[in-house]
């Protein structure tokens, strides 16, 4: 991501979602029906997101390609089952402040252990195969299966309910339209997260460190700072953010399985070559494309949702095959 | 006379470790001859599996090993391959045209997607490709299961085969050796043919000029270009190739299984199988393939059984006993799979061949020594 | 003559392994403090190498690299830069996608954000190098030749240090712009930085060198005051094949 520098910043792809939207508006036929999918689309989009913006810094960064991000998400998601899970008075009542307190709890909770396991994941997995990009790709898998399996030893194989706390649930009415209120919460908080990391990135020297690192690691370096540092910090806050996504992608489905992670991976993916390896703005414009599109593809050719994201995918390659912000370089 | 032969058979990539030759030999022999020394069911499934197999991730090590792809699609030309089989006989017959056709047709469509993921990978980088052949992997294992029509869904298609390869079928009322001489031993020996003829042939393959090119392109492109080779073509081909050979590794499975679902041929799980094979057993080695198929299914099959005896001995500390379970074979797979990586990244067959070219240096040294 | 004491950094026998090639057969390599040092030779001599290996990009297989009598062969870019070494490699290092302030922010180390860089440092800077003022808020990557030159050596100046290490700053310059760039360098050599300074520029050398090193195949062939170099045409021709 660029600083903010407005006039600096190519706004051609910022396009890219409202127009989306406006087409499928006349598919979808019914306003209201539109109102409802495009806020699920959005709020999709936004947890995506913050799944994926750690892990496109990380590679942006450090050139890791970790394809064993999913673990985290799912980690986090389960992780909530336990805390809500225990939580079982705050999350029943219908005090709204309570219900929030308690998904903070669960979340923080989840960041944390989704750090933790990520410093661990950095230190014995990652990091003995800097600059091999193809045991990267073998070492990360492993991780995930061996997490996955992990996760099944500790919460069992089958699914696990997340239901969302009592006042959390249902909907806003507008006119014809219903949002679902989980839903526009879960688009603030995505906001939140992107203006967080869009004002460290722009306004803080770590991020400006972030920024140059990601164009020419060795520079930083010769400029006096310990890049490998900032990488493992990039790395865990990846995570954390991964395991913070999981909860909120749990609370989404309303359920919780060992293989989310796997089945979510695909998605960041595209959502990360969509976007520009590297980018965050990349990354929430790739996310909030893919979030709309599963939803109206959902509703309308529901066999043909993963394939349409995968012909989203080749056409915005097509116009830019790095991406939308491809990050200089490599 | 004979190693002249040998040679020719084998296109000149001999063993060259003698411990990897008797393991060679001993793996083709105890193939070769499994229903009769390796008596029930179960062993010849997992011998059946292991001829399979040996299609399968040698092709693969085609592309990763000799060519330096990294593709996560090649699952798809598994399944291709299976539900060309098991859709021709479910809606056409069961018999040797309607197969033969599916068989046909399913090459064909494997030919021409290969095709395009093939050029497509040569306008993307390596990263790039690797995450689009999953995602194209994973939405058409989702396709899969959703065509219910066609494929069946999610519970996949039965099918019978045509009556010589059957069961029921006895060519003798007399056993031979205790085995029956009945169409599941007449399937088994075609798919035993089948994948030695395969495997001789991507012998051949990566011991020919093509694959020296190969080689030279996955050490640098960039050089062999600049000397003369197109490398579109040879990349686009060697993927095709490996794309045709797991297609036909994809019908033998259906044909034994007789049965082909989302799960059997397209899952994810299969294709981490055949990463670890291809790892363990050594990658760009081709005999790797053969190797690592071996250690690998027979541990699968029979270190359930283990690991079920050591999950029942240790009851007593649920922790232990929750880990030992035969349901998380997976975890230790994932473990072993890391540790060789790190610490066999020629694998099994690399080894081998290492050890005896050190044991053949020093012996020569010796031998120089005045 | 100048003590051993005197010498800011000193390199005995280094040998750099890049790979399966040997680049530095045996460096050896003294740079007085306070003095400009050149380090002269043709393409392909092992100049960058020796720089790279100094800055710790490229580990040195052999020999010892010492800084103010501290050991950094072994030591780690970062772990060498802060030590008060500032490094202008050969294609500038200029991040393109930072505005210049950007840039210069993350040249100065003690400095959290653009407010805590020394204001009348920055206005030295600006007098000898307008461009760097003129952009300050335009991505890195807009200037031109000439003006990224001028901003990677800024940058190598933004706080004082005690070593600068630059590679072939005139390369590519217009010979306006390389007059510039001399009285730069004689300005920063005035305010006691010692340099170490790979060019082929004919002018730098005589302007501003005060020892010269030159470099032949991975070694050191010749080292020698300024003086000594310019007043003996024969062995300027017998070691650079021109004459300074």
């Amino acid at each position: 991501m660029k600083g903010l520098n407005f006039s600096a910043i190519d706004t051609r792809p910022l396009w890219l979602v409202p127009v989306l939207a406006l087409v499928a508006l006349p598919a979808v036929g019914s306003l209201d029906t539109w109102l409802t999918l495009t806020v699920a689309g959005l709020a999709m989009g936004m947890i995506i997101f913050i799944m994926a913006s750690g892990l496109t810094l990380v590679f942006g960064l450090m050139d890791v390609l970790n394809f064993g991000h999913g673990v985290f998400i799912a980690l986090g998601a389960f992780v909530a089952t336990s805390v809500l899970g225990g939580m079982g008075d705050w999350t029943h009542s219908r005090e709204l402040w309570r219900n929030l307190l308690a998904v903070l709890a669960a979340m923080g909770v989840a960041m944390a252990v989704a750090s933790a396991v990520g410093l661990a994941f950095e230190r014995f997995i990652v990091r003995p195969v800097y600059g091999q990009h193809l045991k990267q790709i073998l070492i990360t898998m492993g991780g995930m299966i061996i997490g996955e399996e992990l996760i099944k030893v500790i919460w069992g194989p089958l699914q696990i309910a997340l239901p969302l706390p009592e006042a959390m649930r249902g909907s806003l009415i507008w006119g014809e339209a219903s949002i679902e209120k989980y839903r526009l919460m879960a688009v603030v908080v995505g906001l939140c997260v992107f203006v967080l990391q869009a004002w460290t990135l722009s306004q803080t020297k770590v991020g400006l460190l972030i920024r140059a690192g990601v164009q020419d690691r060795e520079m930083v370096e010769a400029l006096g700072y310990k890049i490998r540092r900032l990488f493992v910090g990039v790395f865990v806050v990846g995570s954390g953010l991964a395991g913070l996504g999981g909860v909120m992608w749990g609370l989404y489905q309303q359920n919780v399985t060992p293989q989310m992670g796997a089945q979510v991976n695909v998605l960041i993916f595209i959502v990360i070559i969509m976007g520009g390896l590297g980018s965050t703005g990349g990354a929430l414009i790739g996310a909030l494309l893919v979030g709309l599109m599963a939803n109206y593809t959902g509703f309308l050719m529901p066999k043909l949702a993963l394939f349409s994201n995968i012909a989203l995918m080749a056409a915005v390659l097509l116009w830019r095959p790095q991406g939308v912000y491809p990050v200089a370089n490599r | 006379m004979r190693t002249h032969l040998l040679n020719r058979v084998l296109s000149n990539d001999l063993p060259r470790s003698r411990w990897l030759a008797l393991l060679l030999l001993a793996i083709l022999l105890g193939l070769a001859f499994a229903p009769f020394i390796f008596p029930g069911v179960k062993a010849l499934s997992v011998a059946a599996k292991i001829l399979v197999f040996i299609v399968l991730v040698a092709s693969f090590d085609l592309l990763l090993g000799y060519t330096g792809i990294v593709s996560f699609a090649h699952t798809m030309f598994f399944g291709i391959g299976a539900y060309g089989i098991a859709i021709a006989s479910v809606h056409t017959g069961a018999t040797w045209g309607s197969l033969g056709l599916g068989f046909v047709l399913s090459l064909l469509l494997t030919l021409l997607l290969s095709l395009a993921i093939g050029l497509f990978s040569l306008r993307v980088r390596a990263i790039f490709f690797a995450m689009i052949t999953l995602a194209v992997a994973a939405a058409f294992q989702t396709l899969a299961s959703q065509l219910s029509e066609w494929t069946g869904g999610e519970d996949g298609l039965s099918f019978k085969l045509p009556a010589l390869l059957s069961p029921s079928t006895e060519f003798s009322q007399e056993p031979l050796w205790g085995v029956a001489l009945d169409g599941r031993l007449l399937c088994y020996y075609l798919l035993f043919t089948a994948a030695l003829l395969q495997f001789l042939m991507l012998l051949r393959v990566v011991n020919s000029p093509f694959g020296r090119v190969l080689q030279a392109i996955r050490e640098n492109e960039f050089r062999a270009e600049a000397i003369g080779y197109r490398v579109v073509v040879y990349r686009t081909l060697s993927s095709v190739l490996s794309a045709l050979f797991a297609c036909v590794a994809g019908a033998m499975l259906a044909i034994w299984l007789r049965y082909n679902g989302p799960d059997t041929s397209l899952s994810f799980e299969i294709m981490m199988d055949v990463l670890l094979i291809v790892v363990i057993g050594g990658m760009g080695t081709v005999y790797g393939a053969a190797v690592g198929a071996v250690l690998f299914l027979v541990a699968q099959s029979y270190l359930q059984d283990l690991l079920r005896l050591a999950s029942d001995a240790s009851q007593a500390w649920p922790a232990v006993s929750a880990l030992l379970s035969p349901d998380r074979w997976l975890l230790w797979l994932g473990l072993l799979f890391v540790l060789s990586v790190y610490y066999f990244p020629t694998g099994v067959v690399g080894r081998l061949r290492s050890w005896a070219a050190l044991r053949n240096a020093t012996a020569q040294k010796a031998a120089n020594v005045p | 003559m100048t003590s051993p004491q005197d010498m800011l950094l000193s390199l005995q026998g280094v040998h750099t392994h890049i790979g399966a090639y040997h680049i530095l057969h045996g460096v050896d390599l003294q740079v007085p403090r306070g003095e400009l040092t050149l380090l002269l030779g043709r393409n392909g001599a092992g100049k960058t190498t020796t720089l790279r290996t100094i800055m710790g990009l490229w580990p040195a297989s052999q020999g010892r690299i010492a800084f103010n009598g501290l050991d950094i062969t072994a030591k780690s870019t970062p772990d060498i830069a802060a030590l008060n070494i500032a490094y202008v490699p050969e294609n500038m290092g200029i991040f393109a996608d930072l505005t210049v302030q950007e840039n210069m922010l993350l040249a100065a180390r003690n400095a959290r954000h653009a407010g805590q860089m020394d204001a009348k440092r920055l206005d030295w800077i600006y007098s000898l190098f307008p461009a760097v003022q003129k952009f300050w808020n335009h991505p890195a990557g807009k200037l031109s030749g000439g003006q990224k030159q001028m901003l990677a050596v800024a940058r190598a100046m933004v706080e004082p240090r005690d070593l600068l290490i630059v590679d072939e700053p005139s390369k590519g310059l217009a010979p306006a712009i390389v007059q510039n760039m001399i009285d730069a360098f004689r300005k920063l050599k005035a305010s006691g930085v010692t340099i170490l300074l790979v060019e082929q520029n004919i002018h730098f050398a005589q302007q501003l060198g005060d020892s010269v090193a030159v470099m032949d195949n991975g070694i050191v062939v010749y080292s020698g005051s300024m003086k000594q170099l310019s007043s003996d045409p024969d062995l300027q021709k017998s070691l650079l094949g021109l004459s300074l």
